[in-house]
């Protein structure tokens, strides 16, 4: 068993903030992340793309992570690329897997940048091939070089289907039509909080922007579509889609994207009992966490995005305050430094944050997205329809976990990560009662699977103790 | 309306007793607990089993063998009422044994128990490592597995989808289950019983107490000490497989879906429901040892439940003295005894008096002089 | 359903998708090597067989499941091609097999 300072998990802007940050204290630092090289989702294969064409197509922002990856590369600090975590346990003892082999790392500290993903959109056939995120479009685009073969569909609401829509026309892409589900009334909502972003005129104008863009490329937008389908026989081959009081329409479409924001990974630190909060902004549960990033489970912190949506620019001055935080709690640096140290990256942090609140209630997301038709399959793993768990939330008014039990949604191998939101939005609305009411599934370990033969593999403790 | 009989505790053994008690006409209501209870019947392995049990109690051997043999009839019924597939298989059942030595232990054990218990042939036999084979053909077995005891009365079932359709089958045949009704306190009120929830009050002339690790506290209120222990046992569920397993064994069977589920431990370590990583690689190289081929199998889930467990570990099944018309319903077998406790239990409990066969359950075994 | 922009010249790799030769960019992202093939690639759920593809690309939905050099229900959008790289579709659930 390897034994390290601080271990950090993601190596995402978040991640490899906060290890620069700790190793500028000196501390022997991991960083463990599933990806073959760092930046995270939003700076992914930076270092291999920046300098090719491709690099200028995707803009600035995504440039800027060239220098951070260099600057994490610098740090000192261990980095383990293609490495999932699996489990960790007080103490800390975390267990990884890289290469089919698992293995334990003792930690003094865990700092967990594992990032969002995309929130789950079910609507009848999504889980057709040919249905894909947004973000899995941009992955490709960024990865990869690669676009939809044919005009492709987007629908959802935020600001990463204009910025994927952009860049898919820089790199001469088709865009077929951007059905935009954002409600009537949402700018209404945002423009109260507009005061607290004018401290980011610069992203408001950037959104205003992309739409220009959109309009002159001469993209198909439909506004305020309520409601989606997907159809085909073995992959999707039409769309239907309805405006909010609207007749349906149909049309042919080989790829749809979706996309309707980003929630928090969650599930290590539910995995790790760590106070969580319903984020009724955010429609998301995010852990609790004080002014450094520490959760309720001492020497246990999250930075980035997990700790709650706020971007890439947040994420990384996250990281820097929980690098700084554990460096401070294992006596590298004192606290009045730590503090003194802190407070530019404070300062950045809350210009950012108070930015969030006019994004989330521009984006809030349309009430359908929680409330999907019967026919929806809502679990993709054990394949459970909304219809079969709204029949179960009338017995006994039951609560999440006990649905999962009966109904095997939520056990399969993504654990919940694609129909948690869901399930507790259909019982609270069946039993009527907040979807918080209900609260998420009871995290089971591994957080990712791990086959019997890894485990078996395991060293064994040095005594039985 | 006010019900004949509350029984309080929503997992196996109080849906079992509430369905069967349902079945014979009672106005019955099920207090179920909160989500995130300990919940043992969420964490069941799922085995219908007699093969092994008893060691010291003849009556508890008799017991299983009762509930064993009403299991098949009740599945069969519980399906019939309420549309579900409980995925029961009585085929048999095995315990693999490693190495000659694990052979003949199985082998005294089991006769040990044969001999104690006078009730004829025994419902099992050793079978050598060839005999194993030609049952599992399509599983490879280890090196070291010398054979295995074959139990042709064993079997298995999905525990979740049988809790699942108990509760149905409750409300279906016109009972009431409670989720989220936690039981604060029990009073004598004339002939009847009140309980005192949560901003409520529910009044019936019976009640059974079947919550499981949470009953000790509410039976001490009807003036029944029942000693009760958390014992927690952690199992493994894979990915799914096409079916290479066609009978369940003892810490390891594929379930209708086609997951293998591996375990349980048995640990001492109070009121504790985590996971641990000692567990699951434990489990894991008794796994390998027994199929290698499952070295590939992904884990998708690992979890912890609490056995109730009794000091020598068997059921409580008593009626207050103090305060009749109050029952005490605790095991930790809740799926093999299910038949058992819808069906003749329910009906002692309607008929207000228990059997004289139970008495060797009654918690007054344990009322002894505690050593210094 | 997807095309890559630029060809991959000399960082050109084989991998073997279900027995077929296919090329690919060294150190691509496998799932988009599966997402390119011209016959549409997928694989198909355990429970009801239902055509399943890449859906998140970030190893969270667990859609793009393959057998990979022998390796059963690997995340093939966290797996980068090697030259000579075996890729399965598995249908319905696995077999169990050495």
């Amino acid at each position: 068993m390897s034994a390290v300072d601080l271990l950090i998990v993601g190596a995402g802007p978040a991640g490899m903030a906060a290890a620069v940050a700790a190793r500028r204290h000196g501390l022997d630092v991991l960083v463990v992340d599933d990806q073959p090289a760092p930046g995270g989702q939003i700076w992914r294969s930076v270092e291999t793309v920046a300098a090719s064409p491709r690099g200028a197509r995707l803009g600035d922002s995504y440039l800027a992570g060239t220098a951070r990856a260099a600057a994490f590369r610098g740090c000192g600090a261990a980095y383990e690329p293609g490495a999932q975590l699996w489990q960790i346990e007080p103490g800390f003892r975390a267990f990884v897997t890289s290469g089919g082999k698992a293995r334990t790392v003792s930690a003094r500290a865990v700092i967990l940048a594992t990032g969002a993903q995309e929130r789950p959109v079910p609507f009848p056939g999504w889980t057709l091939p040919g249905v894909l995120t947004v973000g899995a479009g941009q992955i490709l685009l960024k990865t990869a070089d690669q676009v939809p073969e044919k005009p492709v569909w987007i629908a959802g609401s935020g600001p990463l289907p204009l910025l994927y829509i952009t860049q898919l026309l820089a790199a001469g892409g088709k865009v077929a039509g951007f059905l935009d589900t954002t409600p009537p009334g949402r700018l209404g909502a945002a423009l109260r909080h507009l005061p607290a972003a004018l401290g980011k005129a610069g992203d408001l104008w950037k959104g205003v922007a992309w739409t220009l863009a959109l309009k002159r490329a001469g993209v198909k937008m439909v506004k305020h579509v309520a409601e989606i389908e997907g159809r085909g026989e073995g992959r999707l081959q039409s769309l239907r889609y309805r405006r909010q009081g609207g007749t349906w329409q149909e049309t042919p479409a080989e790829v749809l994207l979706v996309h309707e924001g980003l929630v928090p990974s969650i599930h290590a630190p539910l995995a790790l009992d760590c106070k969580v909060e319903w984020r009724r902004d955010q429609h998301c549960y995010a852990p609790v966490l004080d002014g450094w990033g520490e959760s309720s489970q001492p020497g246990l912190f999250v930075a980035g995005d997990g700790a709650g949506i706020a971007g890439a620019i947040a994420a990384e001055h996250r990281g820097t305050l929980a690098g700084l935080a554990v460096a401070a709690r294992l006596g590298a640096v004192s606290s009045a430094m730590a503090e003194a140290e802190a407070a530019p990256a404070r300062k950045l942090l809350e210009r950012e944050l108070a930015f969030r609140p006019f994004l989330d209630a521009l984006y809030e997301p349309r009430p359908q997205v929680f409330a999907p038709p019967d026919e929806t399959v809502v679990c993709r793993c054990e394949e459970v329809t909304a219809g079969t768990l709204r029949a179960r939330a009338a017995v006994g008014r039951p609560g999440t976990n006990q649905v999962k039990a009966f109904t095997r949604a939520g056990m399969g191998p993504c654990q919940g990560r694609q129909c948690g939101y869901t399930v507790m939005h259909i019982l609270g609305g069946a039993q009527n009662r907040p979807p918080e009411a209900l609260g998420f599934y009871r995290i089971r370990p591994p957080l990712k699977p791990v086959t019997l033969g890894e485990l078996a593999a395991l060293e064994q403790p040095d005594n039985a103790a | 309306m006010r019900p004949d009989i509350i029984v309080i505790g929503g997992g196996t053994v109080g849906a079992a007793i509430a369905y069967g008690l349902a079945g014979f006409k009672q106005n019955v209501m099920l207090l179920d607990g909160g989500d995130r209870d300990y919940r043992a019947a969420q964490a069941n392995f799922g085995l219908v089993w007699l093969q092994g049990k008893g060691m010291g109690l003849p009556a508890y051997q008799t017991l299983t063998r009762t509930s064993v043999g009403l299991w098949r009839e009740f599945a069969t019924e519980v399906e019939g009422l309420c549309g579900a597939d409980l995925a029961y298989e009585n085929n048999g059942g095995i315990a693999f044994c490693m190495g000659e030595d694990g052979f003949e232990n199985r082998r005294a054990q089991l006769q040990r128990l044969h001999n104690q218990w006078d009730g004829g042939e025994p419902d099992w036999e050793m079978i050598d490592r060839t005999a194993l084979e030609r049952l599992l053909p399509r599983a490879r077995l280890g090196k070291s597995v010398s054979g295995a005891s074959f139990g042709r009365l064993d079997g298995h079932a999905n525990p979740l989808r049988l809790l699942m359709a108990l509760h149905e089958g409750i409300v279906r045949q016109g009972g009431v289950v409670r989720s989220n009704a936690m039981v604060l306190r029990i009073e004598r009120v004339g002939a009847d019983f009140r309980l005192l929830l949560d901003g409520e009050e529910l009044v019936a002339p019976r009640i059974v107490i079947a919550a499981g690790l949470g009953s000790a506290a509410l039976a001490a209120q009807v003036g029944l000490d029942v000693p009760l222990r958390p014992q927690r046992g952690q199992v493994l569920v894979t990915e799914r497989f096409e079916p290479f397993l066609p009978l369940p064994a003892s810490g390891l069977r594929q379930t209708g879906e086609g997951t293998v589920m591996i375990g349980a431990t048995q640990e001492e370590t109070g009121f504790d429901l985590s996971t641990t990583s000692d567990a699951a690689a434990r489990l894991s190289r008794k796994t390998v040892e027994i199929m290698p081929d499952l070295a590939g199998a992904k884990l998708v889930r690992q979890w912890a439940g609490l056995r109730v467990m009794t000091p020598d570990s068997y059921p409580i099944y008593a009626q207050s003295q103090t305060h009749p018309g109050a029952f005490v319903a605790l095991c930790h077998s809740g799926v093999t005894l299910a038949a058992f406790h819808a069906r003749e239990l329910a009906r002692a409990i309607r008929d207000g008096e228990l059997p004289d066969f139970l008495t060797p359950f009654h918690q007054r075994r344990f009322d002894v002089p505690k050593a210094a | 359903m997807f095309r890559k922009l630029h060809d991959p010249g000399p960082s050109a790799v084989t991998i073997l998708i279900d027995g077929k030769t296919v090329s690919a960019e060294a150190g691509e992202n496998l799932a988009a090597v599966l997402l390119r093939q011209p016959e549409g690639w997928n694989r198909t759920s355990t429970v009801s067989q239902s055509p399943r593809a890449p859906y998140c690309m970030m190893g969270v939905c667990f859609e793009c499941l393959a057998e990979v050099d022998g390796v059963g229900s690997v995340q093939t959008c966290l797996t980068t091609v090697r030259d000579g790289m075996r890729v399965s579709r598995q249908l319905g659930r696995r077999v169990l097999s050495a």
